[in-house]
């Protein structure tokens, strides 16, 4: 009797090590994960109605309406930020070689410097929205340049992708763009 | 002179500290409410590019931006249900820092729990496990102990 129940006093002793390690297992699967890549919500939901000036020239009223029909890539940039100086040549090479229609939303930025970087850099997007006080940004969840967002022909958001767009994250979001063309094209 | 030393500190404290303030802009509102829905809408949410801050705390742009929409929308007269709902419509349940209770955020709200009634639990045990080795002695054993405790009171006679 007082034999089996110290046996079993022995085998609760094992429990906080087996807690331990429950613990240390749960843990070490959250040491690889980027803290900065978060779920977007946005992703499935339609663009809303906005509208804003055209980069090239205030007098145009851009809108949603103006990116439907094809499925496009909306590439959030500004000449204060790094990574989309090094992400450019890649927009220039996606639209030069692959025929991908990029949109820009120039973010927080100051229109002469954006304009003359298109010039020096070349200009990979379709037109540029000029978004100087980030509103645009915030209907679309930006939380900081580059993002790069995957819409669809009617507008919804298919992907989002935070960071740099080059071969490695352009391959993640290279088969739906393609099965979304490849609809299109039915 | 001491003054005078001490207004010179204050001045040379006061210009490397003010543009640190500066860098948070103050809007009017219309009533003290409206204010102070403001300051606890921003204190409440967080922002999501400097991850460990709340839009008051930081001054990185997206919280500047969010700042004004906050404001914007206070001064619109839509509740603070409204204000959360089209944050989290955006930017996910990330940026509230009181998560609600569903499927993804189960561990976060139930773990707390469970560690505690585990902690109960051993608890019980332990006293338990006291409570009846004490109390375990069978009929022989207590006979034996009692012939000991004989023995010594015998002895000491």
């Amino acid at each position: 009797m007082s034999e089996q129940k110290n046996r079993w006093l022995r085998l609760l002793l094992l429990l906080p090590m087996l807690m331990a390690f429950g613990l240390g297992v749960f843990l070490y699967a959250g040491l690889g994960k980027d803290p900065t890549k978060l779920e977007s919500s946005l992703v499935g939901q339609k663009l809303t109605d906005f509208t804003g000036e055209s980069l090239a020239d205030p007098t145009r009223i851009l809108g949603r309406d103006d990116i439907l029909g094809t499925p496009s890539l909306i590439n959030v940039w500004a000449t204060w930020c790094p990574t989309c100086k090094a992400e450019h040549a890649f927009l220039n090479a996606l639209v030069a070689q692959e025929g991908v229609r990029i949109i820009g939303v120039n973010y927080h930025d100051q229109r002469e410097p954006a304009k003359q970087w298109l010039a020096e850099l070349g200009d990979p997007y379709a037109f540029s929205i000029y978004d100087p006080q980030g509103r645009l940004g915030i209907e679309l969840g930006v939380v900081g340049a580059p993002e790069t967002y995957l819409v669809d022909a009617n507008g919804f958001i298919i992907d989002k992708l935070t960071g740099e767009l080059n071969e490695r994250t352009w391959a993640d979001m290279k088969p739906q763009y393609e099965s979304l063309m490849a609809q299109q094209a039915q | 002179m001491s003054r005078i030393l001490a207004t010179l500190l204050f001045c040379l404290f006061y210009s490397v500290s003010s543009p640190v303030v500066a860098a948070i802009e103050t809007y009017q509102f219309a009533s003290p409410e409206l204010a102070e829905r403001f300051t606890d809408l921003t204190l409440e949410l967080r922002c999501p590019k400097c991850q460990n801050q709340n839009l008051a705390d930081s001054d990185s742009i997206i919280a500047k931006d969010l700042r004004r929409q906050v404001k914007i929308m206070v001064d619109d007269g839509q509740s603070d249900e409204q204000i959360r709902a089209f944050m989290v419509q955006r930017y996910g349940d990330f940026i509230l820092y009181n998560p609600p209770f569903k499927a993804q955020t189960l561990v976060l709200w139930l773990a707390p729990l469970v560690l505690l009634i585990i902690g109960a639990l051993v608890l019980v045990f332990i006293r338990r496990g006291k409570g009846t080795a004490a109390a375990t002695l069978d009929d022989q054993e207590r006979a034996e102990l009692d012939s000991l405790i004989k023995q010594q009171q015998d002895q000491n006679k």
